[in-house]
């Protein structure tokens, strides 16, 4: 067992864990943040995508000893008093989702694609999204999705600045 | 049937369990409000065919964190094993490489998965035989196929109309191996305290409380399933698989103390069903004007040893278009492989792909016009049943698909157009879904502190279902949409059927029209707190034929020195009745396309003859379209609505879209390359050996 100290969502743990615990256990079975799942064994579905020190992670191929000292955010963490984060507020405007076993992924790393270019194209959001898989919806809705808080989530636009009290590094809707 | 006035059906209505699900609070079946669950792992057979001689645990049970391992030494006794794959852990026999033959439960997931590694398994091995041909001396023709259709029907003589008729056609068509791969894997939490409590990615709590109950000599009662969100099934779900027996072993293991078993995604290539592969042989004859002389079709296919599974594949051809001779057969080879199962269009999605790229393959004989020679063969009446058509919409389908894809200006040549260094063409194929509603669902309503409230044990698979049923409800009741709830997804609420074969909507949706008359007719329109009413679906009368149909439209692009093959571009217009939410239908239409996309270019499960396992049992090396994939997906419909299916004019959704999507695609590549590519999946290495340099 090896001590460790994450910020989870915005609380701080302090756990013992095994050396082979991978970071989507510690967070679903540990700390009960189911929101983050598992749809794959082979780091290819992006289900369990979360924000570690601002970037986003496939949760599933890093152990949680390797997440040690660092700050993360699950999809869990990304709405502020009630109000849903922008990219979260796409999702469920655009209908980005059916089943939505994929969707806090698929949020997870959208918010990170508008961090590297918050005004992407099509073409270009088709691309950062390949390594998070959807069976049900065919992704147009989910490309619609993240193309609209894109817009919304612009400068000049009014929207929620996600991590600014906690992480002022973070990706989450800002840069890198 | 009297219609029901629409006011909330129709509406494009957010979801209402949208909240929850984008910010991961909807509970899936891994996610059971429970302390502190105990976790299970299975043991899986790597032979192929044999016995097990000897399971030794003790390096297993030694492990701190393991609290006992289950095995066919010591697992409980069911009280039905008639049904071959739930029959768990019951004999030392191996059927099928990957079967389960033991789990392990312990403290962690982790010690679980360590354990389960540890125990040495020793066997007595036979020979396997998992190879599927047409040329098999041991194929035999099943007594029905799936779930209850004959398992041929012939018309007329096709011989003797092959052998005069102007234009034949005779060719072998293939569809390969699938795995249904939803995204959530399945999933049991199992509470044993006297009586059972299941947390279970199900298609249909009832049915699963039913299955379980009947293995393990349960009365109903004493089993509750609950599911209110499932992440996706497209039929693996429909019915428990054997996972879930052990779960339940498990959890009587354990009893006071719930266990989790979730599947790995490479487990479930072995476990949770998956759709044959087909052989088909097509026959067509026509006269020169296209109008068919006879249509035939010839399946093989597979099953397992255990248990058998024989998909429908034929049926479209039995309704599809009019002809004088006719003939379908099915034949199986029962192999030493995992037990297959429906898939998302079962019969309907394999069974549109041969004879959808054989009428193109025709047309180009005939010079005709794929669309024009659909239209010469439409029937007038079901040419299976004899009997009229509820609504039939293919020809208006075609025809505003044609207009939107802009088919006009099409030239039929293949293999002619040439932009940079790629090559464009386009391809069309028709779709059609029965339309079924199940015999068996009940809703309660009930009104509620001011509020309608619709109870079913119903299931939303990401279809809408929550959003859906109160829209029916509101209309029937003749409120507003806002003032109605739903509660469904638990065996506590009133028997609903699976969420299988589309029929969702039309079951509970009937049910819930019967319960809304029976409500204001016991209370009027000034109900008081507490009133409650009960309705069920009857059974269709039988009259009609009833179907949804539709058309899809492809661009492909094939690149001319590698072959890499593009679909920019899928259009698919539907008649598929009152649409009941624009906004999930939509969604579904074109997430069915999608898959058909995914069908057509990337999917294939390989199965490896020598050890009898899908050697790409994982998302690494099973290609399913991503989000780089997949260009522009339009689904559209057309105006329908049916008096003869149910109260609410609506045919089911979730299927038709995958259905003729891959014989789209094939057509398209045909068009843009003048390959003929009559294997799924249609990939660059097939269309490169035939790809003349330029
Ligand atoms: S579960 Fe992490 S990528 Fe699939
Ligand atoms: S919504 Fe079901 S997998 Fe994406």
């Amino acid at each position: 067992m090896t001590r460790i100290t994450v910020m989870v969502d915005g609380v701080s743990y302090v756990d013992d864990v095994e050396a082979r615990t991978l970071l989507v256990y510690y967070l679903r079975e540990k700390l009960g943040k189911i929101g983050t799942v598992v749809g794959c064994d082979t780091s290819n579905c992006g289900a369990c995508t979360v924000h570690l020190n601002g970037r986003s992670v496939k949760s599933c191929s890093i152990f949680a000893i390797q997440a040690d000292g660092s700050e993360i955010t699950t999809i869990e963490g990304l709405a502020r008093d009630g109000q849903l984060h922008p990219m979260q507020q796409a999702f469920h405007d655009n209908h980005a989702l059916q089943c939505g076993f994929c969707t806090p992924g698929m949020i997870m790393q959208a918010i990170d694609l508008l961090g590297d270019d918050p005004d992407p194209d099509e073409q270009r959001v088709r691309e950062g999204l390949e390594g998070n898989l959807c069976r049900c919806t065919g992704y147009q809705n989910i490309v619609r999705a993240v193309l609209d808080a894109a817009q919304k989530m612009k400068p000049a636009a009014s929207a929620p600045d996600e991590m600014s009290t906690r992480q002022p590094s973070a990706v989450a809707g800002g840069g890198n | 049937m009297t219609a029901l006035h629409s006011r909330a059906i129709g509406r494009d209505l957010l979801r209402r369990d949208g909240r929850l699900k984008v910010t991961g609070t909807a509970p899936y079946a891994y996610e059971g409000p429970l302390g502190k669950p105990a976790y299970c792992h299975l043991i899986q057979a790597t032979i192929a065919r044999g016995r097990v001689t000897g399971m030794d645990t003790t390096s297993a049970q030694a492990i701190d964190g393991v609290i006992t391992v289950l095995t066919a030494d010591n697992a409980e006794r069911l009280a039905s094993t008639e049904d071959n794959e739930l029959a768990v852990l019951q004999s030392d026999e191996v059927a099928f490489r990957g079967q389960i033959i033991g789990a392990v439960i312990a403290e962690t997931s982790e010690v679980a998965r360590h354990a389960a590694g540890t125990v040495q398994v020793t066997y007595a091995q036979e020979p396997h035989d998992v190879e599927l041909s047409v040329d098999r001396a041991d194929l035999y023709k099943p007594y029905k196929i799936n779930p209850a259709y004959p398992t041929d029907t012939a018309d007329g003589d096709v011989a003797a109309a092959m052998a005069s008729a102007p234009v034949t056609l005779e060719n072998t068509y293939t569809t390969a191996m699938y795995h249904n791969n939803p995204m959530e894997p399945h999933t049991t939490t199992a509470l044993w305290d006297g009586s059972l409590t299941m947390w279970d990615s199900t298609q249909g709590v009832h049915s699963a409380r039913s299955v379980i109950a009947r293995v393990f000599g349960f009365d109903h009662e004493q089993v509750r399933v609950v599911c209110p969100y499932v992440g996706g099934g497209f039929g693996s779900k429909g019915t428990p698989h054997a996972h879930v027996v052990v779960a339940v072993m498990a959890a009587r293991a354990t009893p006071g103390r719930a266990v989790k078993l979730a599947l790995t995604r490479q487990q479930m290539f072995f476990l949770t069903g998956y759709r044959t592969p087909t052989i088909q042989k097509m026959q067509l004859a026509a006269d020169r004007d296209g109008h068919l002389a006879a249509i035939a079709l010839d399946v093989v296919e597979q099953t397992s040893r255990i248990k058998e599974f024989a998909e429908q594949t034929g049926m479209p051809t039995r309704s599809m278009y009019a002809a004088p001779n006719r003939r379908t057969t099915h034949r199986l080879a029962a192999l030493d492989v995992p037990v297959p199962t429906w898939m998302r269009a079962p019969g309907e999605c394999p069974g549109m792909f041969g004879p959808e790229v054989a009428l193109d393959e025709l047309a180009e004989q005939l010079g005709l016009d794929p669309i024009e020679l659909r239209i010469r063969n439409e029937p007038s009446v079901d040419p299976d049943s004899g009997r009229p058509w509820s609504s039939r919409n293919l020809i208006a389908c075609l025809r505003e698909g044609a207009e939107r894809f802009g088919w006009a200006e099409r030239d039929p040549a293949p293999g002619v157009r040439r932009q940079g260094d790629w090559l464009v063409g386009t391809g069309v194929a028709a779709s059609v879904y029965p339309t079924y509603r199940m015999a068996v669902s009940t809703a309660t309503l009930r009104y509620e502190r001011s509020r309608y409230v619709v109870e079913i044990g119903a299931a939303d698979l990401g279809t809408g279902t929550w959003t859906t049923l109160p829209q029916i409800a509101a209309d029937a009741l003749g409120v507003d949409v806002d003032d109605v709830d739903a509660r469904i997804g638990d065996t506590d609420y009133p028997i609903a059927s699976v969420a299988g074969g589309s029929s969702g909507m039309s079951t509970w949706g009937s049910a819930i029209v019967e319960a809304a008359r029976a409500f204001r007719d016991k209370f009027g329109t000034d109900p008081a707190d507490g009133d409650e009413a009960e309705g069920s679906v009857s059974p269709p009368t039988g009259k009609y034929a009833m179907h949804a149909f539709g058309a899809q439209f492809v661009e492909a692009r094939v690149h001319a020195d590698t072959g890499e093959i593009r679909v920019p571009r899928l259009l698919g217009v539907f008649a598929a009745g009152r649409i009941i939410n624009p906004r999930t239908a939509r969604s579904q239409f074109i997430g069915g396309m999608t898959m058909g996309l995914s069908m057509a270019l990337h999917e294939q499960s390989v199965l490896d003859p020598r050890f009898g396992h899908v050697v790409n049992h994982d998302f690494a090396d099973y290609h399913i379209s991503v989000c780089a994939d997949v260009g522009d997906v339009q689904a559209h419909w057309i105006d329908e609505y049916d008096p003869h299916v149910n109260a609410m004019g609506s045919k089911g959704i979730g299927e038709i879209g995958i259905v003729g999507t891959a014989a789209a695609v094939v057509n398209a590549v045909h068009h843009a390359t003048g390959v003929r590519v009559r294997d799924l999946p249609v990939t660059l290495d097939k269309v490169l050996a035939q790809l003349t340099p330029n």
